[in-house]
């Protein structure tokens, strides 16, 4: 039979072991780990700004077509000394209004035309969904939309990741004629069509209001800035 | 008889206990264990396959180490020693997928993680590893995650085929068929399919191999 004592040391000898080899392996691949999760930022910019790029190219056309990266506060000030690539919304979007940054990517198409990206993140059906949306330098007019999600339904609110939805929201205006906030929504049976206005999903009612929701609770925070620069 | 021969690593012991766990004594269809994570990622092939090999790795990994330290480990602990062999082990392969098949692995999410509560494992680490040697018990690992991969790879093939008309990411149904109305099966990229198609697997199983069905 084993004794207290052996059981005990024993225990604690596997633990120790276990926690050095998980370490081990944990500081090994972070690199990689990060790596991964940095170029996956980097497609989305450059897909809200209709640039496809694959794995290998992602950081060699972000460097040649993001100029600029700019951020900013809820007053539309411009802050200086943050990098804005390493601002993550999600944690921002915790903290009161007044102490959040911004961030915002400028892209200089080969034309020369410049669009400005801005991320995204809501909540959907079952979890968050995020995205990038650019604008033209009216600062109104939509060049480019991308969305993800965590764990919406597949074959409904899953839909939104897919190109033929994001493909809407092109040329569609968040300002309406008088110059307000109205943002751009994605609707039933489209009833209204107008410039502020897409198709929804049908089935996925749900996950279209979170994603309403989202890119109206967004960019309201960007609504001084724009406005200040579309003059 | 001492004259206790060392058998070959690859004699028909060690094959009976490869092959078993792929038709008679498979996990999924016979054993029923590891239902859960079959329903969530057999919607592509590509993760089921990810997945497939992680259990394999990780069953086969497990019984070896735990077959190896069997005569250690104090009975009264046993199954927290078990828990944290394979619960180390999970994490490395997570860590490995995110570090190296980073879309994958965000296709498998939490399901990575929860092979730790896979029944398969501790199943086979309790019955067969801690009272057989090392190299059968690695053996009876593999065997039963490829048990397990199988079913998962037939069921993902016929929910990616139908439901999206692709295989391994590649259209395979083509254009002129949807031209000519067809329309992918939305269902089958829902959970439930998934447990209708096991059924199906289970139902073909059983009426090939008579001795499995139940008596009474």
């Amino acid at each position: 039979m084993f004794s207290n004592k052996y059981i005990l040391l024993y225990a604690a000898a596997t633990v120790v072991l276990v926690a050095f080899a998980l370490t081990l392996v944990a500081v090994q691949l972070k690199p990689y780990q990060e790596k991964n999760i940095r170029i996956e930022k980097i497609q989305n910019i450059l897909a809200s700004v209709n640039i496809t790029s694959s794995k290998k190219d992602a950081e060699e056309l972000y460097k040649k077509y993001i100029t600029k990266t700019i951020v900013i506060n809820s007053e539309g000030k411009e802050i200086d000394s943050i990098d804005a690539f390493k601002i993550d919304l999600a944690v921002e979007l915790k903290k009161p209004i007044e102490k959040r940054l911004l961030p915002i990517f400028i892209c200089t198409q080969d034309n020369g035309e410049k669009n400005y990206s801005v991320p995204l993140r809501g909540k959907g059906l079952w979890g968050p969904i995020w995205g990038y949306i650019s604008f033209k330098n009216d600062f109104n007019t939509i060049s480019g939309a991308i969305f993800d999600h965590k764990s919406e339904t597949p074959g409904l609110g899953a839909e939104i990741n897919t190109q033929k939805f994001q493909k809407q929201f092109f040329q569609k205006n968040i300002f309406d004629n008088k110059g307000n906030f109205v943002s751009v929504k994605a609707l039933k049976n489209m009833s209204i069509k107008d410039s502020h206005t897409v198709d929804a999903i049908s089935g996925g009612t749900i996950t279209s209001n979170g994603l309403n929701q989202m890119l109206f609770d967004c960019l309201k925070m960007y609504e001084k800035y724009f406005k200040q620069k579309a003059k | 008889m001492n004259q206790e021969k060392r058998e070959s690593l690859f004699s028909k012991k060690y094959l009976k206990l490869l092959k078993k766990p792929l038709n008679l004594n498979n996990p999924i269809s016979v054993q029923v264990l590891g239902i859960c994570s079959a329903l969530a990622v057999t919607v592509q092939m590509k993760p089921a396959i990810v997945m497939a090999l992680s259990v394999t790795v990780v069953t086969g990994f497990s019984c070896l180490i735990i077959s190896s330290i069997r005569n250690t480990i104090a009975p009264n602990i046993r199954i927290i020693v078990q828990l944290m062999v394979v619960a180390a082990l999970v994490i490395i392969v997570d860590q490995i997928l995110k570090a190296f098949v980073y879309d994958v692995s965000k296709k498998l999410s939490v399901y990575v993680g929860l092979i730790i509560t896979n029944c398969i494992i501790l199943g086979r680490v309790e019955a067969f590893a801690m009272g057989n040697k090392p190299w059968a018990s690695f053996i009876d690992g593999i065997g039963n995650g490829f048990g397990y991969g199988l079913v998962l790879i037939i069921v993902s093939f016929f929910r990616e085929l139908l439901g999206s008309g692709k295989i391994l990411g590649h259209q395979v149904i083509p254009k002129a068929l949807y031209n000519a109305g067809y329309i992918n099966n939305g269902l089958m990229i829902l959970p439930p399919m998934a447990l209708i198609i096991i059924g199906v697997i289970i139902w073909i199983q059983r009426s090939k191999n008579p001795e499995l069905i139940d008596k009474g």
